[in-house]
């Protein structure tokens, strides 16, 4: 039933792109409500002990000569980042309600990364992986070329480019899985020995690929550049479930199928990972522009999800793909106060112009929101940002406890840059008087016209609260479903 | 054997001739009655209309013609062999026979129009002459065959792109693709006459097994050498690959697609029988801890050249038509990868790739045609704003780019998948994921052109001057072939067994 999410997806995009300009929009909500509710209904119905294995749903040969299959399953990894696309995908869907030029591309492109991502997180077959991995680069590029703001078309190539170049190594390292193996079934692949001298090269081929779309430092410069090219809607997309594409992959694929070749290279990884948490924690503390704060913020977390990953104890793995779910909505809900509520309204995202406008009385829906978004993202208990990264240290002290020690302090520069953010954009001590009329007044000249926040906009942004909040709680309500679906993965053994 | 049973063998290439002969008789008849009444400077309405009714007419028969030629493939026998080899019909021959046919079906479509050039029915029998080379080529495995095969492709090919007189870029294509083609046909002929002296045999299984009994010596190398150069012109390999550029950019757009995709097609199935089965005992290998002499090393360097150059000179074009010969002398080394792996799977991997590559480039070929017909070039900046002024052509386009970049779920994608994988199978220890690697690197280049056509489709706004000439109502027959054949490549994409297993299945 699952496999329905892209089917629908699809569907939906191409409906989207037939229907008239003023129902496209609905199309769109229509068809990740669709997808969402298929997901939710899958999680709670399905009992928690057959998430521990990659079951199959569907399996159909599609070259036989070659032994490739249509070939899709589902385990508590999986569920759990199909369920985050969902959440993600109608949060989108909602903030993207005004766009007024040629809507129909806008949300058949939209809903083609989505379908693309349910297709990644839920394929067995490596070959029908690649398609859909693929399948979401060139999406991104119109989404963002066409739709995106400063400096798109840039960002847009920049960031396609760089996912096309993580690919070419995923496709090396696909191939000589593929050739080596005889196989392209991922259950198959994870059973077969790889001699290790190949591990040892084919491997880190593999996992660099991927992190370069999981915004690994030093590949990582394409997304906060990328997410500030793109439209509200994109970043969410790309912040939200785009990045997670990398990491998941990385734990799906090259772990599995390589885990000499990861045990040999992962305290590089480990190395890379704390770089980037830091470093990135580090620029966006010095960013001016709002979005390129959260840019950066988004590799900071991402880092985490690595650092957990490379520690390679089942805690830490799980803590890591929580946080895959954590950021993805903490993300999204970030880039949607800043690249929606806040830019459309005020056309400027400069935090020392923010700064003069006293924004959390304009706009105090908006400021709940980025407060709940910041306390998330610092990792504030209570939130699903402290459950993940809390379960990632803990779960990586017994490996790398120097990595802990700087990460922990790292924590600090999230936690700063955060604030410092927060503070600027709302909650400025300015002197009084300087209003936000005189502020923006000759940028934009419809000030009036979209005072408050929308219905649509609320209904979105409440449901990635809730999402957050709710794991945050009760983060059992995942990990129930992750721990025993990553305890049987191969490279822990 | 009798006449009746030889005429029955070869019927598909004789209907195609008739058919070249019939057209030619009604462009003429036409032409004559023309010049007698057209005399006066000022030619009355009347006759323009009958001028494209008899346009019509030799499309239509052209097209009807081809039609026949492919349900009488449909009927030879499966197997059979005249003159020693001179005429062979396998399965695989006549699939790539239909392929050729459907190939030049579609040119006949992209060329028929309502303000048709002045000589149709020239230009049409032209077209279908130059059908029945490549379906002699495809056809023969005997090297003068193939090589008269060649000449008669060639020859039609030279005039087909200097056919608009109007346009001195495409004298200079014709004369330019003239000069090179005859070129490498000196070269191919002097390769296949040292072949002979050597070999005593012009038939390539014979051939084959006169190399395995004897040791190469220097003079087979050389000739062995030399037909390979030739068939690089043929198929635009760098070095080699000079020509291309100026031919597809001159030449009228429905030649140039010809050019692009029939010719090269049946170049890829000669070239490839010659190598698989004529020079099969002297492969050699290109794995790159295990160099050992041969053709397949020397096609390993041509396509790693092609490779790089085709895609590094393609980043600085900023004429679609440039842009799409230079990306395809890198797809012609995406090809010969497969060759370069050789076997059963090597063969079929080419031979797929060059199929979809075909489909894709007549496609393209299609868009632009249409697009110069519009607003009078080809440059980027003439595609810019087309996704608002046609959105089906538009979509078409990137259809048709993002295949040749190698996007799923598009056929291009499979095709690289099925090469690449095929490479690394065949050779020993990886040794072939240098080329690999290289060519994964070119196709990471050249994703960067494809999209910068995209993005002058999709995100430039088109001047607000532009002259917006009739894309809506006319051309219907244009736009449902390009249409057509963007559905090709998504259905091959998403389903590619329909055509990988039929050709995996008659590949010998």
């Amino acid at each position: 039933m699952i496999a329905w999410t892209i089917y629908i997806t699809v569907a939906g995009a191409v409906l989207s792109l037939l229907v008239p300009r003023v129902v496209a929009r609905w199309m769109a909500l229509l068809t990740t409500i669709a997808g969402l509710a298929l997901t939710l209904v899958m999680f709670v119905r399905t009992p928690i002990e057959n998430l521990a294995h990659f079951t199959t749903i569907v399996r159909v040969p599609w070259v036989p000569a070659l032994g490739m299959n249509y070939h899709l399953a589902i385990d508590g990894v999986s569920l759990t980042m199909v369920l985050v696309t969902g959440i993600s995908a109608v949060s989108t869907v909602l903030f993207s309600w005004d766009v007024e030029d040629r809507q129909n591309e806008f949300f058949f492109w939209l809903l083609l990364v989505v379908g693309g991502c349910y297709g990644v997180f839920l394929s067995a077959d490596l070959f029908l992986f690649f398609v859909f991995y693929e399948l979401v680069i060139v999406p991104k590029y119109f989404l963002i070329a066409i739709f995106g703001s400063t400096n798109k078309e840039y960002g847009a190539m920049k960031l396609t480019l760089y996912s096309f170049f993580g690919g070419m190594f995923v496709f090396v390292g696909i191939l000589v899985a593929y050739v080596t193996a005889g196989s392209l079934d991922l259950g198959q692949l994870s059973e077969f020995q790889f001699p290790p001298h190949l591990q040892t090269w084919a491997f880190p081929v593999l996992f660099l690929g991927f992190a370069v779309l999981a915004g690994i430092w030093p590949l990582h410069t394409w997304a906060p550049t990328g997410h500030v090219a793109a439209p509200t809607a994109g970043s969410m997309l790309l912040a939200g479930i785009v990045m997670k594409l990398g990491s998941y992959a990385g734990l799906r694929v090259a772990m599995n199928l390589f885990p000499q070749g990861f045990q040999m290279w992962s305290k590089w990884i480990v190395v890379l990972a704390v770089i980037g948490i830091i470093y990135a924690a580090a620029v966006a503390l010095r960013q001016g522009d709002l979005k390129f704060v959260i840019g950066y913020s988004s590799v900071s977390h991402m880092g985490f999800v690595l650092l957990g990953l490379a520690a390679a104890t089942s805690l830490s793995v799980s803590g890591a793909v929580l946080q895959m779910f954590s950021h993805g909505v903490i993300a999204a809900l970030l880039f949607a106060v800043a690249g929606r509520m806040i830019y459309r309204r005020t056309h400027t995202r400069e935090l020392d112009a923010l700064a003069g406008m006293n924004l959390s009385r304009i706009l105090p829906f908006a400021a709940f929101a980025f407060v709940i978004a910041s306390a998330a993202s610092m990792g504030i208990p209570g939130f699903s940002g402290f459950a993940a990264e809390i379960t990632i240290l803990i779960g990586a002290w017994k490996t790398y406890p120097v990595a802990v020690w700087i990460t922990g302090a790292g924590m600090v520069l999230v936690a700063g840059f955060t604030l410092r953010a927060l503070k600027q954009s709302f909650f400025a001590d300015k002197p009084e008087g300087v209003r936000a009329q005189e502020g923006r007044v000759a940028l934009d000249p419809d000030w009036n016209e979209q005072d408050s926040i929308t219905v649509a906009e609320k209904c979105g942004a409440c449901l990635l609260m809730f999402a957050t909040l709710a794991v945050g709680i009760y983060p059992k309500l995942l990990l129930d479903r992750i721990m025993p679906a990553v305890e049987t993965m191969r490279f822990l053994k | 054997m009798s006449y009746l049973e030889l005429l029955k063998l070869v019927s598909p290439e004789a209907m195609v001739v008739i058919t070249a002969l019939l057209v030619l008789a009604i462009g003429l008849t036409s032409r004559r009655a023309t010049a007698v009444t057209g005399v006066s400077s000022v030619r009355p309405p009347t006759r323009a209309a009958e001028n494209t009714a008899v346009a019509g007419l030799c499309s239509f028969m052209a097209a009807a013609g081809l039609v026949i030629a492919a349900i009488a493939v449909f009927m030879l026998p499966r197997n059979a062999t005249l003159f020693g080899g001179m005429l062979v019909i396998t399965p695989l021959n006549s699939l790539f026979k239909i392929i050729c046919i459907a190939l030049a079906f579609s040119t006949v479509l992209l060329a028929a129009s309502k303000n048709a050039p002045r000589h149709a029915g020239e230009y049409l029998a032209i077209v279908l002459l130059a059908t029945v080379g490549l379906m002699l080529l495809v056809g023969s495995e005997e090297l003068l065959m193939i090589f008269i095969g060649l000449e008669l492709l060639g020859l039609s090919l030279y005039v087909m792109a200097a056919f608009d007189k109007s346009d001195i870029r495409s004298a200079e294509a014709g004369l330019k693709y003239f000069l090179f083609g005859s070129t490498s046909s000196a070269f191919t002929l002097f390769g296949i006459s040292l072949i002979y002296g050597m070999s005593g045999t012009t038939g390539l299984v014979a051939i084959s097994q006169k190399l395995a009994t004897t040791s190469v010596q220097p003079l087979l190398a050389v000739g062995i050498v030399m037909t390979l150069v030739g068939f690089a012109f043929k198929i635009a390999a760098a070095p080699f690959h000079l020509w291309a550029p100026d031919a597809y950019q001159g030449a009228p757009v429905p030649s140039a697609a010809f050019i692009a995709s029939g010719s090269k097609v049946a170049s890829f199935v000669v070239l490839g029988k010659i190598v698989l089965i004529g020079f099969a005992p002297v492969q050699g290998s290109a794995n790159w801890h295990a160099l050992i002499a041969g053709w397949s090393p020397v096609l390993a360097a041509l396509a790693a050249l092609s490779i790089v150059v085709g895609n590094l000179v393609a980043l600085a074009q900023t004429n679609v038509r440039r842009l799409l010969a230079y990306s395809a002398v890198a797809h012609g080394g995406y090809t010969l990868i497969g060759l370069v792996a050789g076997g059963r799977d090597g063969f079929s991997a080419a031979l797929f790739y060059t199929t979809i590559y075909a489909i894709t480039l007549v496609g393209a070929f299609g868009v632009v045609g249409l697009v110069r017909r519009e607003t009078g070039g080809d440059d980027y900046s003439n595609f810019y704003g087309l996704a608002s002024r046609s959105p089906l052509l538009a979509g078409c386009m990137a259809i048709f780019m993002l295949s040749l970049a190698g996007i799923p779920p598009l056929a291009g994608f499979f095709g690289k998948f099925y090469l690449f994988s095929v490479a690394l199978h065949a050779s020993a220890n990886h040794g072939l994921l240098w080329l690999v690697g290289v060519a994964l690197l070119g196709s990471f280049i050249s994703l960067y052109y494809y999209l910068m056509v995209l993005r002058a489709i999709f995100v430039e706004k088109s001047a607000p001057e532009t002259d917006r000439r009739s894309l809506s109502t006319d051309r219907f027959l244009q736009k449902l072939t390009v249409s057509v054949l963007a559905a090709a490549v998504l259905i091959l994409g998403v389903m590619p067994d329909i055509l990988a297993a039929r050709i995996l299945a008659t590949v010998p």
